[in-house]
């Protein structure tokens, strides 16, 4: 161990057993073989698309130009890919090197969910072969909120990669290239806490420039604020969903990790206590409480997601609940069902242009965004067991499941 | 590892400093960007549905004009019937109908006709909204003008029109944006749009804004059922015919909505019949949107503080952690 240490392996050197290793395993097994299969449908759907236009696959239309495809492939995957963005907040900025061991992980996460959400948006985009202009000068438009997203997502890919580096020249054997990258990572660190927090607020802004056509129970100047706040806790979330699959998938054992995720369970509360003073506070003063129960299957929706987000507040407020991880479990999926119903819900049940206009996925087109999850979580597979993602076990499993 | 407490202190205190950005969105700092204005010399269309008697001549010339393809919704290939704006469609007329429909203009077993098309913004959603100037509202005439070339196809301007404008075509490979562009190409030509061009009763009438605003002001002072005179194509076209004065409700459409529109209605029956959205405030959606906007990201100094904040904090842990060895 003469090797220079990145910023926060001052924990990882204090427990030696926390050390990022290679699972190891092959990668054939059943589970890889059904995603794979998952994979391949959805290109068989893509197919279609590419030759026949979007309608030919998807449901949506010109009372509701967005669809599955971007608000869960983009809006809702960015936001499930937040757990790289949650932890270097805790572990970075605010210097709570404990936290360490969690990072990998949750930056693998980010790497594939924007990587794949980025990439994704070319198949919904009618005209893709002209991507390029949306951050080219003479076609960038900075006013539009589009922009600030496009700008924001792409860069962050990049410095995604670039903070994911370390794990890839440790595995090349590069620790020349390691050590120098080390020396200025933290600009790389702190510019991939600012950018999530640009673009995962600004998915929220996207609304605003759409007015009165989305309810007045979302419709808000506050959206972004309440998009970067569940954004947030959507990153804190996954890594204690990370960590519970990984435990039961690879039959790991999560002594070490459990204490953090209880502290990471406390801040999903505090961070969603903030969100449900500031969202309920916003419709009070906006004069729209009525509308939460006079809104028909609008008033239900919103309810469904207030208990949602509520749930992991009760759930965390005691500390024996903490210290469990089926609680922790339960409150983090909780928070995650209750963030994607929001974001659901306001791009698209409180979303309404006009009568006559309806949209619901069309099988082909939900195949596509299955297969894309599959192709991430295929990809995950394949890192955690060839690079060294997860923390390192005491004993090592020969072979993952 | 332990962190003593001054050092949490700082750097929670860095820490927060992304929060604190989103605290910009106070109004008090924000770089408020109010409506924008009709142009000086904006154009526009007042359609006058008192007039309009539903020949469609407005329909099939604008298909004509823009070149667009027929919309056979009955599927016997026998008709063009566009039932709504659509991928093919650039302009619609639409009828309200209630009761015995005896009244022409009347609420009330009556019936009236409507014309669906770009109203022609002043401050357009769907310019705020494009992310690669494909929407643009540059000219002196202040038409919202769609440029494929420039387009990626993201649909935005869709989602965001408050009036369902925009068309994007789901049955093609190779999508366009489907709008009126007020005949741009046949104005550079010294012609006038091809729906006012043809419309036998005056019903679609083109003219600059200002002019347009004059003839709304003397339709309305007309005394209904008295003889009057309305000219067809444009406003000093000489080419007029004499009607009865209708009894026109006391809104204009366009006047007010998000802005004030380019193209506006004159009508004899409550806008909302139409289907139109009536609820629309004076304050643009875009410049909402755009005041949101600026006051986050406005010069960029809000991102460069935070970002500097970020990048120190991260620089004092990497170092703290350095002395620590």
């Amino acid at each position: 161990m003469s090797e220079v240490i990145l910023p926060s392996e001052v924990a990882k050197r204090q427990h030696h057993h926390h050390k990022p290793a290679a699972i190891g395993g092959g990668l054939i097994s059943p589970m890889t073989v059904v995603l794979g299969a998952l994979v391949a449908v959805a290109f068989f759907f893509l197919g279609q698309r590419f030759i026949y236009g979007l309608g030919a696959v998807t449901n949506v239309n010109n009372g509701y130009p967005w669809g599955i495809w971007v608000v869960w492939d983009v809006v809702i995957a960015t936001g499930f890919a937040c757990g790289g963005y949650a932890m270097a907040l805790v572990t970075y900025i605010l210097n709570k090197g404990e936290y360490h061991p969690l990072v990998r992980p949750a930056l693998t996460a980010s790497l594939f969910g924007y990587s794949l959400g980025g990439a994704s948006v070319l198949i919904d985009l009618g005209r893709y072969w002209n991507f390029w202009h949306i951050l080219w000068p003479g076609y960038a438009h900075v006013d539009s909120v589009m922009f600030e997203v496009a700008a924001c997502i792409s860069l962050y890919i990049i410095v995604l990669w670039i903070e994911f580096s370390p794990a890839f020249l440790e595995h090349l054997g590069l620790k020349d290239a390691k050590r120098k990258l080390s020396k200025v990572m933290f600009f790389f660190i702190g510019l991939g806490v600012l950018l999530p927090s640009m673009h995962q607020s600004s998915l929220g802004s996207l609304l605003v420039v759409m007015g009165a056509q989305v309810h007045p129970l979302w419709q808000t100047m506050l959206l972004p604020l309440l998009f970067l706040l569940t954004a947030a806790c959507m990153g804190f979330a996954v890594v204690i969903l990370e960590a519970t699959l990984a435990a039961v998938g690879f039959g790991r054992d999560l002594d070490h990790e459990l204490p953090m995720l209880s502290k990471i369970g406390k801040i999903i509360a505090g961070v969603l206590t903030v969100y449900l003073v500031l969202r309920l506070g916003d419709i009070v003063v906006r004069g729209q409480l009525g509308a939460i129960f006079t809104s028909g299957f609008k008033s239900v929706m919103f309810l469904i997601e207030m208990a949602l987000f509520a749930a992991p507040i009760v759930l965390m407020a005691k500390a024996a609940n903490r210290k469990r991880l089926s609680k922790l479990f339960a409150a983090a999926g909780s928070m995650l069902t209750g963030a994607v119903l929001y974001r659901i819900d306001a791009f698209l049940v409180a979303y309404d242009t006009g009568p006559g206009w309806n949209y619901f996925p069309s099988v082909p087109e939900m195949m596509v965004t299955i297969g894309i999850i599959a192709l991430e979580v295929l990809a995950y597979i394949v890192f955690v067991k060839k690079f060294p993602i997860l923390p390192g076990q005491p004993h090592q499993p020969s072979n993952g499941r | 590892m332990t962190i003593n407490r001054r050092d949490f202190l700082r750097g929670a205190a860095s820490g927060s400093a992304a929060v604190a950005a989103c605290a910009t969105l106070a109004p008090s700092r924000a770089e408020a960007r109010g409506n924008l204005p009709i142009p000086e010399n904006a154009v526009g269309l007042l359609y006058d549905s008192t007039l309009c008697i539903g020949c469609k001549a407005c329909m099939s010339a604008c298909k004509e004009a823009n070149d667009l393809p027929l919309e056979d919704n009955v599927g016997e290939g026998l008709w063009d019937t566009p039932l709504e704006l659509s991928g093919k469609t650039y302009t619609v007329i639409k009828i309200y109908q209630h009761g015995t429909m005896e009244h022409k203009d009347k609420a009330e077993n009556g019936f009236a006709h409507i014309k669906r098309q770009c109203l022609h913004c002043a401050d357009p959603s769907c310019v705020s909204a494009c992310p690669v100037s494909a929407m643009t509202k540059d000219g002196p005439l202040g038409i919202v003008e769609y440029n494929k070339d420039a387009c990626i196809g993201c649909r935005y301007c869709v989602a965001a029109c408050p009036f369902g404008v925009p068309q994007f075509q789901y049955d093609t490979p190779f999508p366009e944006i489907a709008k009126c562009q007020l005949c741009k190409h046949r104005l550079d030509d010294g012609k006038i749009p091809a729906c006012a061009e043809v419309c036998p009763t005056g019903a679609t009438l083109f003219g600059s804004y200002a002019a347009l605003d004059e003839e709304i002001t003397r339709r309305k002072a007309m005394t209904p059922g008295e003889a009057a005179l309305f000219p067809r194509r444009t406003v000093d076209s000489g080419d007029v015919h004499e009607k009865a004065a209708p009894e026109y409700i006391d809104d204009v459409y366009g006047d007010t909505e998000v802005g004030g529109t380019q193209v506006r209605y004159l009508s004899g029956v409550p806008f909302d019949k139409f289907g139109l959205p009536t609820d629309l405030p004076e304050r643009s959606f875009a410049s909402k949107s755009e005041t949101l906007q600026h006051s986050l990201y406005g010069g960029l100094a809000a991102p460069v503080v935070v970002l500097a904040g970020l990048v120190a904090a991260a620089w004092r842990g990497s170092k703290n952690h350095h002395d620590d060895e």
